[in-house]
C-alpha cells in the first residue's frame, strides 16, 4: 500500500499526499463488497432523511442540542452502529481461524486479517465501550443528582462529535487506505515508520488522538457537574451508587487520558518527525512505550468496568426491592479501585524481563485489587438475599454478569502470578480472561443498563421476549466461543496467528466460531427487540415515569424528562431519595413555576470535530496543506466561538405550565 | 449539610423540592483546575520520558556539552517577571480598573514573547549545532520536553491576546473575569512546570 | 460543602452552563493581594537563584549533595507558587481543587517514580552494561 514517491510529481505530491487511487481497494473483493454494502445503505439512509424533510429537524434538535439526555442517546447509537462493525471484524476472525489449517490459507489473506483483529480490538474499546460508558453516564447523572444539565453543555456537545470524529476517521480507513496491522495498542517498534511505513498506524493514531479529546472533556465535564450540580441535601454518601462509580471512572478519564495522549504524541513524532523515543537505534527504547501505554491502559480497564457495578447496584437493588447491602462499603471498594488501578499496570508485561523485585510488586498490588471486586459481589449477593426479586430483562442480564465475570476475574488472578504469567502472556487464555471480564462485565452491563433506562428514555419499556432472548444467545454464545479458547491457551497458542499447521486444534476453533455465530443471533436479537418495541410502543408505554418500582431520582420524573428535568429541583434528605419521597407520601407541586435558564444549542461543536477530522485525515496522508489550513480553521472557530456571549434563553414559565399540566393530566389518569 | 438533616422540622423533612429557582455555583473554574490536573499529568508523561531516557546520548552531545545556564537563568526570570505582572493584572481587575489591567496584561505577553523567543533561539543554535532532536532520544525527550512547555505558553500568549480584545469590547464583565482568573492558572502552571523544567531537565542534567 | 451548595446567585441566573453572562459575583476566586504577590515573587526569585548559584559556581564539593538541595529547592518553590500564585487553600472550592491536586500529585509520583524503577530494572537485568556505555550505545 506504500506509494513510491518517484512515481509522482512534486506537484501532484503537494496537493495530495499520500492519497491517490491505488489506496483504494479495488483489488480486495471482500473490503469492495462491504463498500458496495456500506454506499448502498448510506444512501438509502440519507434517502430516507431527505423523503422525511427529517434534516432540519437533525441539525438543529439533535447534531447542535446541548441537551445532556440528546447527546446520552446519540453516545448510544454511536456505540450501537459500531458493536455492529466490531463484531464484523470478530465473526470474520473467528470464521478465518475455523478454516485456515493445514493447507487451507483461510479466506483473508494476513496482511488484511492483521488489519481486522488491529481494527476490532481498537473499535471495540474506543468506538463501543468507551460510547456506551460515557452515553449511559451522560444520560442518567445529571438526572439522578437533580440537575438541568450538565456543567458544561456546549463542551458535551463538542466531545461527542470529537469521540463520532474518531469513529469516523476509522470507517475511513476501510476504505480509503488499510487501517493498522499491528494490534490494538501499536507496540513499537513495529508500529514505528521502519516497519509500518503506511497510513494504518497514521489512522490509528489520529482518530484515537480526536476521540481522546472528546473523551477527556466530557470527563472533566461530568467530574464538575457531580462536584457542584448536586441537588441540595444529597452529600456525598447520599449520592445514588452509579453517579459513584461515574464520579471514580470520571477521575480515572481524567487522569488517565492524558498519558495515552502523551505516549501516542511521543509515537508520531518517531513517526512525522524523526525522534528516537521507541526505535530501536540512537538510543530509543520500544519498551517505554509499552510501559506508558499501560500507566493508562490498566485505569482504562476500571474506566469501562466501575460504571457498570454501578448500573448491576442499581439494578440488583430496584429489582430486588431492598435498598443496596453495604452502600458505604460499595462507595469505599470502588475508591479503593480507581486508587489501586494505578499500581498495578506492569501486570501486562511481566515478561519484559524487569525481574523479581518489579514482578512480584505488581503481582502483589493485582491480588489486592480483587479484593474490593470481590466484596463488591459480595454486597450484590447479600442485597438479593431476602430479597423480593422480580426476574425482568435487566435483572437477567445482571444475574449473567455475576455468574461469567466470576469466572473471568478468577482467571485474571491465576494471569496475576508472574510465573505463571509467563506461560499464558500473549496466549488464547488471555483472550479469552479478557473478553471474559469485558463481555461478561461491560457488554452484559451496557445491556442491563439499556433494558433498564430505556422506558426512562422512550416512555415505552423495551420487548421482555426479545431482550431474554437476546440475552439467552449472548450468555451461552459467550460460553462456546471463549471456552475453548482457554483450553487453548493452556495448550500454548498464541493470539493474532492467521494459520495453523496442528490439525488436532481445529475442533476448538470451530466451536468458538459456533460461539461468535450465536453471539451475532445475540446483536441481531436485540436489535429485533428495538424494532418490535418500537412496533408495539402503545402496548408497552409507561406513563407513571417509574416502571420498575424504582429509588432514586430519575424515577420521579417524567418520561421521557422534560427538556429542563425537573420543574422545580429535588430536594434529598436521604439515600434512595426517591424511594423516601414515595414512602413519605410526597405530592407533585401542580402550580408555582417559574422560568427556567437553558442553554442554547449550537453548531460549534460539530463544527470543530469536522474541522478536526479533516485535520487528521490531512495529517494521515502528509496532505501538508491542508493540514495547516484545517489547524488555522480550528484555532479561528474556536476563538470565534469564544466572542459568542449569548448562550442561553429562558423556558417561560407558561412554557413550563403547558408541560407540567400535561403530566398532571397523564398520572391522574393512570390512577383513576 | 448534614445539619440540615437533624435540625429540619417535619414539614420541612417532608419538603422535597424547592420553590424557587436553584442556582448552582459556576464549575468553569474547578473544570479547569482538573483540566490543569490533567495536563500536569502529560508533563508527567514527558518527565518520565526524560528520566528514562535522558542518559541515552546515543554518542552524541549531552547536557554539559550543550546546555547554556547563563541563558536558561535569563529565560527562567522572563517567566517568573511574567508571573508576578499578571498577579497585578488580576488585582487592578479585582479593582475593576480596566486600562490598567489590560496594561498589565500586555507586559506579561511582552514577557511570555521574550521567553519563547529566547527558547527558540536556543533551540535553533541546538540544531545548527547537530543536536537536534534526531540526535539520539536524550535529544527527543529534551526538545519534546521543553518544547510542549514552550507550546502552552505559546497558546497562553494567544489566548490573552484574545482575552484582552474581550475585555477592551466588553470591559470587565463576570464571564470575561471568569476567563481571567482561568488564564490565570494557566499562566502561573505553566510556571510551576518549568520549575521542574530548570532543575530536572538544565540543572541536574549539567550535574549529571 | 453546605456553605457552598446555598450560596446564591445574585443575578439570579441558574449556571446550568459554562459560560454565562448575567450572573452575579457568587465567585470567590481569591485575587490574592499585593504582599502575597510580592512575597511569593521574592521567594521564588530566591529558590530559583539558589539552584543556579550552588549549579553554575559549582559551591559544593559533592554532586549527590547538589542534586538533594536543588530537588528539595524545587519542592518548596513549587509550594510557594502554588500558595502565592495559584492561591491553593483547603477551603477553595470546597475542598476538591485541593483534593484533585493531591490526587494528582501522587499519580506523578507514581508514574514517575513507576517508570524510571521498572525500566532500570528492565536495562539492568536485559542489556547490563554502565552508564559510560549506555552512552555510547548506538
Amino acid at each position: 500500500m506504500t506509494i513510491e514517491p518517484t512515481e509522482r510529481s512534486p506537484l501532484m505530491q503537494a496537493i495530495f499526499g499520500r492519497l491517490s487511487w491505488d489506496v483504494i481497494p479495488f483489488h480486495e473483493p471482500i473490503l469492495l463488497a462491504t463498500f458496495v454494502g456500506a454506499a448502498l445503505l448510506g444512501v438509502f439512509v440519507l434517502v430516507q432523511i431527505t423523503r422525511a424533510k427529517a434534516w432540519g429537524w437533525l441539525w438543529r434538535d439533535w447534531f447542535c442540542t446541548i441537551d445532556h439526555k440528546k447527546i446520552g442517546v446519540m453516545y448510544m447509537v454511536l456505540g450501537i452502529v459500531m458493536l455492529i462493525r466490531g463484531f464484523a471484524d470478530a465473526i470474520m476472525m473467528r470464521l478465518h481461524q475455523a478454516l485456515a489449517f493445514g493447507d487451507s490459507m483461510g479466506y483473508l489473506p494476513p496482511h488484511h486479517y492483521d488489519q481486522i483483529f488491529t481494527a476490532h480490538g481498537v473499535i471495540m474499546i474506543f468506538f463501543v465501550a468507551m460510547p456506551f460508558v460515557t452515553g449511559l453516564m451522560n444520560y442518567v447523572v445529571p438526572l439522578q443528582i437533580g440537575a438541568r444539565d450538565v456543567a458544561f453543555p456546549f463542551l458535551n456537545n463538542f466531545s461527542f462529535w470529537m469521540t463520532a470524529a474518531g469513529a469516523a476517521l476509522v470507517m475511513v480507513s476501510l476504505f480509503v487506505g488499510e487501517f493498522s496491522t499491528t494490534g490494538w495498542l501499536a507496540y513499537p517498534p513495529l508500529s514505528g515508520i521502519a516497519y509500518s511505513p503506511g497510513v494504518g498506524v497514521d489512522y490509528y493514531i489520529w482518530s484515537l488522538q480526536i476521540a481522546g479529546v472528546g473523551t477527556l472533556l466530557s470527563g472533566v465535564n461530568l467530574l464538575a457537574t457531580i462536584i457542584k450540580m448536586r441537588a441540595p441535601g444529597m452529600t456525598l454518601m447520599k449520592m445514588p451508587i452509579f453517579t459513584w462509580t461515574a464520579l471514580c471512572t470520571n477521575v480515572l478519564i481524567v487522569a488517565a487520558f492524558p498519558v495515552l495522549t502523551g505516549v501516542l504524541g511521543l509515537l508520531s513524532l518517531d513517526r512525522y518527525v524523526g525522534t528516537h523515543f521507541f526505535t530501536n537505534d540512537f538510543g530509543g527504547n520500544a519498551m517505554m512505550y509499552v510501559n506508558l501505554i499501560w500507566i493508562w491502559g490498566h485505569p482504562e480497564v476500571y474506566i469501562l468496568i466501575l460504571p457498570l457495578f454501578g448500573v448491576f447496584s442499581e439494578v440488583v437493588s430496584t429489582f430486588s426491592g431492598k435498598r443496596l447491602f453495604g452502600y458505604a462499603s460499595m462507595v469505599y471498594a470502588t475508591v479503593v479501585i480507581t486508587i489501586l488501578s494505578y499500581l498495578v499496570w506492569l501486570h501486562h508485561f511481566f515478561t519484559m524481563g524487569s525481574g523479581a523485585s518489579v514482578n512480584s510488586f505488581f503481582g502483589i498490588t493485582t491480588m489486592i485489587i480483587s479484593i474490593p471486586t470481590g466484596a463488591k459481589m459480595f454486597n450484590w449477593l447479600f442485597t438479593m438475599y431476602r430479597g423480593r426479586i422480580r426476574f425482568e430483562v435487566p435483572m437477567l442480564w445482571t444475574m449473567g454478569f455475576m455468574f461469567t465475570f466470576v469466572i473471568g476475574g478468577m482467571t485474571g488472578v491465576l494471569l496475576a502470578v508472574p510465573p505463571a504469567d509467563f506461560v499464558l502472556h500473549n496466549s488464547l487464555f488471555l483472550i479469552a480472561h479478557f473478553h471474559n471480564v469485558i463481555i461478561g462485565g461491560v457488554i452484559f452491563g451496557v445491556f442491563a443498563g439499556i433494558n433498564y433506562w430505556f422506558p426512562k428514555v422512550a416512555g415505552f419499556k423495551l420487548d421482555d421476549f426479545w431482550g431474554r432472548v437476546s440475552f439467552w444467545f449472548w450468555q451461552i454464545g459467550f460460553l462456546f466461543a471463549f471456552m475453548p479458547l482457554y483450553v487453548l491457551g493452556l495448550m500454548g497458542v498464541t493470539r493474532r496467528v492467521s494459520h495453523f499447521e496442528d490439525m488436532s486444534l481445529q475442533p476448538f476453533f470451530v466451536v468458538a466460531a459456533f460461539g461468535a455465530v450465536l453471539i451475532g443471533f445475540g446483536i441481531l436479537a436485540f436489535l429485533i427487540q428495538l424494532y418490535v418495541s418500537f412496533k408495539r410502543r402503545e402496548a408497552l408505554r409507561d406513563d407513571s415515569g417509574d416502571p420498575w418500582g424504582g429509588r432514586t431520582l430519575e424515577w420521579s420524573t417524567s418520561s421521557p424528562p422534560p427538556a429542563y428535568n425537573f420543574a422545580f429541583t429535588p430536594r434529598v434528605h436521604e439515600l434512595d431519595s426517591w424511594h423516601d419521597m414515595k414512602a413519605r407520601g410526597y405530592e407533585r407541586p401542580r402550580d408555582g413555576y417559574v422560568d427556567i435558564h437553558m442553554p442554547s444549542n449550537t453548531s460549534a461543536g460539530i463544527i470543530l470535530a469536522g474541522i478536526s477530522a479533516v485535520l487528521g485525515f490531512a495529517l494521515i496522508w502528509h496532505i501538508w496543506w491542508l493540514a495547516g489550513l484545517s489547524f488555522v480553521a480550528l484555532i479561528g472557530t474556536a476563538i470565534g466561538h469564544t466572542f459568542n456571549y449569548d448562550r442561553d434563553f429562558h423556558i417561560h414559565a407558561n412554557e413550563v405550565t403547558d408541560i407540567e399540566d400535561t403530566r398532571t393530566r397523564q398520572l391522574s389518569a393512570l390512577r383513576s | 449539610m448534614s445539619s440540615l438533616a437533624t435540625t429540619l422540622s417535619p414539614e420541612e423533612r417532608n419538603s422535597f423540592y424547592l420553590r424557587e429557582d436553584h442556582h448552582p455555583e459556576n464549575a468553569t473554574l474547578l473544570g479547569f483546575w482538573l483540566y490543569l490536573m490533567s495536563d500536569c499529568l502529560l508533563f508527567a508523561v514527558l518527565f518520565a520520558a526524560y528520566g528514562v531516557l535522558g542518559g541515552s546520548y546515543a554518542a552524541g552531545p549531552g547536557p554539559k556539552d550543550l546546555f547554556d545556564l547563563p541563558l536558561v537563568a535569563v529565560n527562567t526570570s522572563m517567566l517568573l517577571l511574567s508571573s508576578i505582572t499578571y498577579g497585578f493584572a488580576m488585582l487592578e481587575m479585582a479593582r475593576k480598573r480596566q486600562t490598567a489591567t489590560l496594561v498589565w496584561l500586555g507586559i506579561t505577553g511582552l514577557f511570555g514573547i521574550a521567553f519563547i523567543a529566547l527558547e527558540l533561539y536556543e533551540f535553533h543554535h541546538l540544531i545548527h549545532e547537530g543536536a537536534g532532536p534526531q540526535r539520539s532520544a536524550f535529544l527527543s525527550a529534551f526538545f519534546t520536553l521543553v518544547g510542549t512547555h514552550g507550546l502552552h505558553v505559546t497558546f497562553g500568549i494567544v489566548w490573552l491576546v484574545v482575552l484582552m480584545a474581550q475585555v477592551h469590547r466588553r470591559g470587565l464583565t463576570v464571564p470575561n473575569m471568569r476567563r481571567l482568573a482561568c488564564l490565570s492558572l494557566f499562566w502561573h502552571f505553566l510556571d510551576v512546570v518549568w520549575i521542574g523544567v530548570f532543575t530536572f531537565v538544565y540543572l541536574m542534567g549539567v550535574l549529571r | 460543602m453546605s456553605t457552598a451548595m446555598h450560596k446564591e446567585n445574585e443575578a439570579g441566573s441558574p449556571q446550568v452552563h459554562g459560560h454565562h453572562d448575567t450572573g452575579g459575583h457568587d465567585e470567590q476566586e481569591p485575587h490574592g493581594s499585593f504582599k502575597g504577590y510580592m512575597t511569593g515573587f521574592i521567594l521564588s526569585v530566591v529558590l530559583t537563584a539558589i539552584p543556579f548559584w550552588l549549579v553554575m559556581g559549582d559551591v559544593l564539593p559533592s554532586k549527590q549533595a547538589t542534586v538533594l538541595i536543588i530537588m528539595a529547592l524545587a519542592f518548596v518553590q513549587i509550594l510557594v507558587h502554588m500558595i502565592y500564585f495559584l492561591h491553593m487553600n483547603t477551603s477553595s472550592e470546597g475542598g476538591w481543587n485541593m483534593l484533585a491536586l493531591i490526587f494528582t500529585a501522587v499519580l506523578v509520583v507514581i508514574t514517575l517514580s513507576g517508570s524510571l524503577w521498572v525500566m532500570y530494572h528492565m536495562n539492568e537485568n536485559m542489556m547490563p552494561m554502565d552508564a559510560h556505555e549506555m552512552r555510547q550505545a548506538p
